[in-house]
């Protein structure tokens, strides 16, 4: 009993960090049609800035988190601005092919740059805290906290704020924003600055979770999206359930298989939810 | 100098033209409705008025400025404004947010011009919390209007707005247009029930096969045997 | 001496030049004539190596089998185990909008990797397996390696010259004006989703084809050699800078792409010591910063899709 409620912890750790990508993932599909197979990448980029600040210039995490998190934005929209803008106007699947790129791009010059090691933000050990025989590591309850946080941050942004509103009109009619005379590339923008922020915020806790390394992204490129399609992809507010689901069937999916098959849970759901609802569990859209 | 001036004009999807050197202005203050077999391209002229449809040859000039293939976004802030024939509404925003919509581009406080809007629809104002996409086709042109109100344009371009709506609800849009005429706001709409529109507007175009064939005020076009006979005919 | 230090260079050059041609052609079945979104080619790349490896090696303790078959059974059996996988994927996923099929693709490419590093039982895990046999064992070393090339380079011509013929038939014309307009080639009664599944088999096959010979051509495999960036991505600026729809442009762009890898490869072995972990980082940085180049500057590739496409892709767009 005790052991499952362990893994139902590591579970809804797990299950928040991908949340966080899959929010940005879903968010950038609904409004932009396109699905951003840098996403992962753009997660390990976010990572690395935060040891900029935190090994380089000797700050806490907590002052670097939305350095990063500004640096994850500028990131996506310099990329926008170089490569995307000019291919939005021809084939969508070109989008695709550019964004694959983009993201061993990124791999690579995280490698480059910080070399292929895994790192951390802060050496020594955490000292889990003993509460009821479970174990909890300080740095999981920050996780936590930090995604419900964003996630609530992002939810009044949506809700109330006219940039936030325009981006659900872009998601609902592209072409109806246009006409109306929302200013479509200042939203784009926007749109590309949040997903950004939202990926770095999603790499900085999934590095304090485990550890930095160039492919860290890459490889939560798959539950990341299974999550996302779960929840209906261009519905952000879907991926928070979906993300969940996907992290806590991982980790419980550990007391029966290998861990090393892990991503392959989340692979088998993804695969489930599109043959039997493509639309996902709350029905997103379908074009 | 006429609000709008649309000189033969030629244009279509990146195909074969549809368009074949349209001819038509709007004074202002004026309703002007063009009428029309389906297919004959007025939705199309409407499109390439406001950006959405390459022009290839032919001038479009508005308060005497060229716009022609100029971006939709642009032609709004120099005071047109276009209500598409459908999902011409934000369906998963509110009302109130389809209002402020309209009003994205301006920086300064428009509650003014939303209290207007809300005055004008009264229907709109109960339910202004409400989804979009669960109003009504009434309301939902409301709604529509209502947003392409919000930056107070000199000429509002409607396609269609009554299509599909009972006769009640027809007769409270087109009341509701004149209200806003009135206001000095001058009107380019496409209408399908070509009698009612005709007595309504202050002049009106026959557009058949890409052309604008005839070009008189509503009742003499009504009066005018050939017209009936080309709509009818198409 | 000089001479033979260059063909000792040249001679794998062009074997792994005409591998990635393979894998290359396979891609533009699915993805050129087909439109179908696969990047999960190392999947297919993978399973048709440890296929034919586990087929053709002798029997050891250490993975299963080996069998000791024949070259040309290898190969056989390489592409009906690639083509087995790709009729499992696509039943489930080639309905699937193109977004969702790579997604799809990419979770098939990291499960066989998977499978590759943790059932041992299977491949020997990630010690991977060495002493694969080229065919013609008899001959010298250096003969062999030259009769190998000639294998592949005969193999490349009749995979070209078969898709050549399939595509001209009217299975590659309902092919292409699916990929065109599904609605309009569903409206006339083609079974929109048949062809997909077999376009989409043949080019994984085609793909296994490749990941076999390269199993044969190298002699030692581990699932490292199937990471996405070398089995998936590197195809893929192949296809694209060839130009994706022509075959003859599939073989060119993995020729050309080819030698260049392999002359970044070349320098980054000689920089010095202490920089050379970075320059091989760097070296797929330069080749996805040549395909966002292509994809701005030169999108249809070296050499263009031959037929002009029946309807206009101009309306469609617009109309989207
Ligand atoms: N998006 C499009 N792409 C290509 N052709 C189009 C498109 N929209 C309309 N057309 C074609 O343009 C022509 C004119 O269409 P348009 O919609 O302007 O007609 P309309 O006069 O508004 O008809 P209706 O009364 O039915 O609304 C038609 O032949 C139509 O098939
Ligand atoms: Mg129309």
């Amino acid at each position: 009993m005790i052991e499952i409620l362990q893994v139902l912890i590591f579970g809804i750790v797990l299950g928040s960090i991908i949340t966080l990508g899959a929010v940005g993932l879903s968010l950038l599909f609904g409004i932009l049609r396109f699905a951003n197979f840098a996403h992962g990448d753009m997660m390990t980029v976010g990572a690395y800035l935060a040891l900029v600040f935190v090994a380089g210039l000797g700050w806490p995490i907590y002052a670097a988190f939305p350095m990063a998190l500004a640096g994850g934005a500028v990131v996506a929209i310099a990329i926008d601005r170089v490569l995307y803008k000019r291919l939005r106007r021809t084939a969508p699947v070109i989008l695709l092919i550019s964004s694959f790129g983009v993201g061993l791009m990124l791999r690579s010059l995280v490698q480059f740059i910080w070399g292929p090691q895994s790192l951390v933000y802060e050496p020594g050990i955490q000292f889990p805290l003993e509460i009821f025989g479970l174990r909890i590591k300080p740095d999981h309850l920050v996780i936590l906290a930090g995604v419900i946080i964003l996630v609530i941050l992002l939810h009044l942004f949506l809700q109330y704020t006219k940039m936030g509103k325009a981006m659900r009109a872009m998601s609902d009619n592209m072409d109806l924003a246009e006409i109306t005379g929302i200013e479509t590339e200042r939203v784009i923008m926007w749109t590309w600055a949040l997903g950004g922020a939202l990926a770095a915020g999603a790499g900085i806790f999934l590095a304090m979770d485990t550890r930095l390394q160039p492919f860290m992204g890459w490889n939560m490129l798959l539950p990341v999206f299974a999550a996302a399609i779960m929840g209906g992809i261009g519905k952000p507010y879907g991926a928070i359930a979906g993300g969940m689901t996907v992290g806590i069937a991982e980790e419980m999916s550990t007391l029966f298989f290998s861990p090393a098959y892990k991503s392959a849970v989340a692979f088998a759901l993804m695969v489930i939810i599109l043959i039997v609802r493509p639309t996902g569990l709350f029905g997103g859209r379908s074009r | 100098m006429s609000l709008l001036e649309v000189n033969g004009i030629y244009g279509g999807y990146g195909g074969a033209d549809i368009l074949h050197g349209v001819e038509l202005r709007v004074e202002p203050g004026e309703i002007v409705v063009i009428i029309g077999p389906n297919g004959a391209g007025k939705s199309t002229v409407m499109k390439a008025i406001f950006g959405l449809v390459p022009v290839r040859e032919g001038r479009i000039l508005f308060s005497g400025e060229e716009i022609t293939n100029l971006r939709s976004s642009i032609i709004v802030r120099r005071g047109m404004s276009y209500v598409p024939q459908e999902y011409n509404v934000f369906p998963s925003l509110t009302v109130k947010e389809n209002l402020e919509m309209g009003a994205f581009i301006r920086t300064d406080d428009f509650s003014e011009q939303l209290a207007h809007v809300f005055e004008i629809f009264p229907p709109l104002k109960d339910k202004r919390r409400q989804a979009a996409g669960l109003l009504s086709g009434g309301e939902r042109q409301m709604v529509a209007i209502g947003r392409a109100l919000m930056l107070t344009p000199r000429l509002l371009m409607l396609d269609e707005p009554t299509a599909g709506l009972s006769p009640q609800v027809v007769d409270l849009i087109f009341e509701r247009i004149r209200t806003i005429n009135d206001l000095g706001i001058s009107f380019l709409m496409v209408e399908q029930n070509a009698k009612r529109a005709l007595s309504f507007a202050h002049r009106g175009y026959l557009m058949t096969m890409g052309r604008s064939r005839f070009e008189d005020t509503g009742p003499n076009l009504l009066a005018n045997p050939d017209v009936m006979e080309m709509f009818l005919g198409g | 001496m000089e001479l033979t230090g260059l063909i000792g260079y040249l001679i794998p050059l062009l074997t792994f030049a005409g591998i990635y041609a393979v894998l290359s052609l396979g891609l533009n079945v699915q993805w050129g004539f087909a439109g179908l979104f696969n990047i999960g080619i190392a999947a297919f790349f993978a399973v048709g190596a440890y296929t034919t490896t586990i087929l053709t090696t002798p029997p050891s303790p250490n993975y299963l089998g080996g069998f000791d078959l024949p070259f040309p059974v290898g190969l056989i059996g390489a592409m009906v185990a690639s083509g087995l996988l790709a009729l499992l994927i696509g039943l489930v996923t080639l309905n699937l909008r193109a977004d969702y099929l790579a997604i799809a693709t990419i979770g098939i490419g990291e499960i066989v990797r998977l499978i590759l590093k943790n059932e041992a039982w299977l491949t020997h895990g990630v010690r991977g397996i060495k002493g694969i046999p080229k065919p013609f064992d008899t001959l010298s070393p250096e003969v062999q390696t030259l009769v190998y090339l000639l294998i592949v380079l005969a193999i490349v011509l009749i995979v070209y010259l078969a898709i050549e013929r399939l595509l001209r038939a009217p299975w590659g014309r309902v092919l292409r004006a699916i990929r065109e307009n599904e609605l309009a080639a569903s409206a006339v009664g083609k079974n929109v989703l048949r062809f997909r599944l077999e376009a989409f088999i043949l080019g994984s096959m085609i793909m296994g084809l490749g990941g076999a010979l390269y199993a044969h051509s190298f002699g030692f495999i581990s699932p490292e050699a199937f990471d996405p960036m070398f089995a998936t991505f590197l195809v893929w600026v192949m296809l694209i800078a060839g130009g994706s729809g022509n075959n003859r442009g599939a073989i060119l762009g993995a020729l050309v792409i080819w030698f260049i890898w392999s002359i970044t490869g070349f320098l980054a072995n000689r920089m010095p010591p202490e920089l050379m972990t970075q320059a091989a980082a760097l070296r797929p940085f330069l080749i996805g910063l040549m395909l966002q180049i292509i994809l701005l500057t030169r999108p249809e590739g070296m050499l263009k899709e031959k037929p002009p496409s029946v309807t206009g892709d101009e309306g469609e767009r617009r109309g989207r």
